[in-house]
């Protein structure tokens, strides 16, 4: 014989299984939202841009015959997150590239999957803050597309280096990946498995000026 | 037993005056792996001057074949042409040249870098082409100038050279200023250039964009090649005369 009490008890129990059970397909469909909003990525950052502040930056766009890199401003649109903002401007460089006047073609239509920031590792005595390393992780389609040669190589990173060097000064070295991975080259000659520094390899001197690659 | 003892007295003198006239036993090292020889040190002035070598590193070969030029034509065929081409030159006018490669053979960067310092060359020119720009691409390692070690890091080794690297390049860009041939000047981190112990320079090979002092020319014309080939040639001779070891 079950007493009054248990039963109570019981359907009780059955009651908050059944709630905790409503609670969890809700959070399981957050969850899934989130990851479907991740999954989709340019289209979330692309509505985060369009609710973002306009910001003229400045691209630092290959010249293939005279082996310069030209200052172009650019107003955009930039989000607030840092590692956005440095995927946004060096979209807009690649789509310099790809343009049809470009002075260092290149025919690619996503160049920069990532790009992340890390503190310049410093030695125990350092003082100060030596800014931070840019890892900039290429898309396997712009090493595939990148025209293979000393000249043309060391301008997409010089060019890369300077443009994020210029916008986010805190920049200081830059690491290259290509598609997550290290690579030893870009197209065969670049080495990609050093750590450039940014700052002083790219001596810009103004707009339209020559920048050599020293 | 008084005989005994005298006859064992001289023993120990003749395996004494044996010992005494006998060389000291050689110790046999134990054989390690093969290790390369070690470049011959350099003499005194004036006692055996050391000679005036150019080693020229054809880029690419074997499975690596660099870029894909004009009409398919692979980068390792045109550097290999190139760098025999500037051999031929160089050797005509009495200066002796080493080569990493001589056919279609891809050696390992660090063998390349090893040929050039074995060699103790006094220039090294990596020789490369691109379809991409105009005229020749002088290109110097990106390292940051460096005291002389006596030891120094393998990966490193060009940076004790890095101002003779731009003197050299700065021969190679009188020289085809010379021959009316468009240069661009830059610096580079290309492997195997950081790693050689002499003035490097890579001299990139481009198509000849025509302007308002030249005419358009194909990469691979005959012509155009040997053009650069012969200035390049009168820059290390001149480099010779100027060269101090």
């Amino acid at each position: 014989m079950i007493s009054k009490f248990q039963k109570y008890l019981f359907f009780a129990l059955l009651l908050v299984c059944v709630g905790m059970a409503a609670f969890l397909i809700r959070l399981r469909n957050r969850a899934q939202d989130q990851l479907a909003a991740q999954a989709v990525g340019a289209p979330a950052e692309m509505a985060e841009t369009a609710a973002s502040a306009q910001r003229t930056v400045t691209l630092y766009v290959p010249n293939d015959l005279d082996d310069s890199l030209t200052a172009v401003d650019k107003s955009l649109s930039l989000p607030e997150d840092r590692n956005a903002q440095a995927r946004v401007i060096l979209a807009a460089l690649v789509e310099a590239y790809r343009a049809p006047d470009s002075t260092h073609p290149m025919n690619v239509a996503s160049g920069i999957d990532d790009v992340y920031f890390l503190p310049v590792p410093q030695g125990k005595d350092a003082r100060g803050d030596a800014g931070q390393v840019a890892v900039v992780d290429l898309s396997g389609a712009l090493a595939a597309a990148q025209p293979s040669g000393i000249e043309p190589e060391t301008l997409t990173l010089l060019s890369i280096m300077a443009t994020l060097h210029a916008n986010l000064p805190a920049v200081m070295q830059v690491h290259f990946l290509v598609d997550g991975q290290q690579r030893e080259t870009l197209a065969g000659h670049a080495d990609l498995t050093r750590t450039y520094l940014a700052g002083e390899e790219t001596k810009v001197q103004g707009a339209g000026s020559r920048v050599e690659g020293r | 037993m008084r005989w005994i003892e005298v006859a064992s007295a001289l023993a120990f003198a003749v395996i004494a005056a044996e010992a005494q006239q006998a060389p000291p036993p050689v110790q046999q090292l134990p054989q390690g792996p093969a290790v390369p020889a070690l470049p011959a040190p350099v003499g005194p002035p004036g006692v055996q001057p050391p000679r005036f070598l150019v080693v020229i590193d054809a880029a690419h070969g074997g499975s690596d074949i660099g870029a894909r030029i004009e009409s398919g034509v692979p980068e390792k065929d045109v550097t290999l042409g190139l760098a025999g081409r500037l051999r031929s030159t160089l050797r005509a006018r009495g200066v002796d040249v080493v080569m990493t490669r001589t056919a279609d053979v891809n050696p390992a960067t660090v063998n390349r870098a090893e040929t050039a310092n074995h060699a103790q060359a006094s220039a090294c020119l990596t020789i490369h082409a691109t379809a991409t720009g105009s005229g020749v691409h002088l290109f110097t390692s990106s390292l940051t100038a460096a005291a002389n070690d006596r030891f120094p890091p393998w990966a490193t080794a060009q940076a004790a050279y890095v101002t003779q690297s731009m003197k050299l390049e700065s021969e190679i860009d009188t020289a085809l200023a010379h021959a009316a041939i468009p240069v661009t000047l830059g610096k580079a981190s290309v492997a195997p250039m950081d790693a050689v112990a002499c003035p490097e320079v890579a001299v990139e090979l481009a198509p000849l964009v025509g302007g308002h002092v030249t005419s358009a020319k194909a990469l691979t014309d005959v012509s155009y090649q040997k053009t650069v080939v012969d200035a390049v040639a009168a820059a290390l001779e001149q480099w010779r005369s100027d060269w101090k070891p």
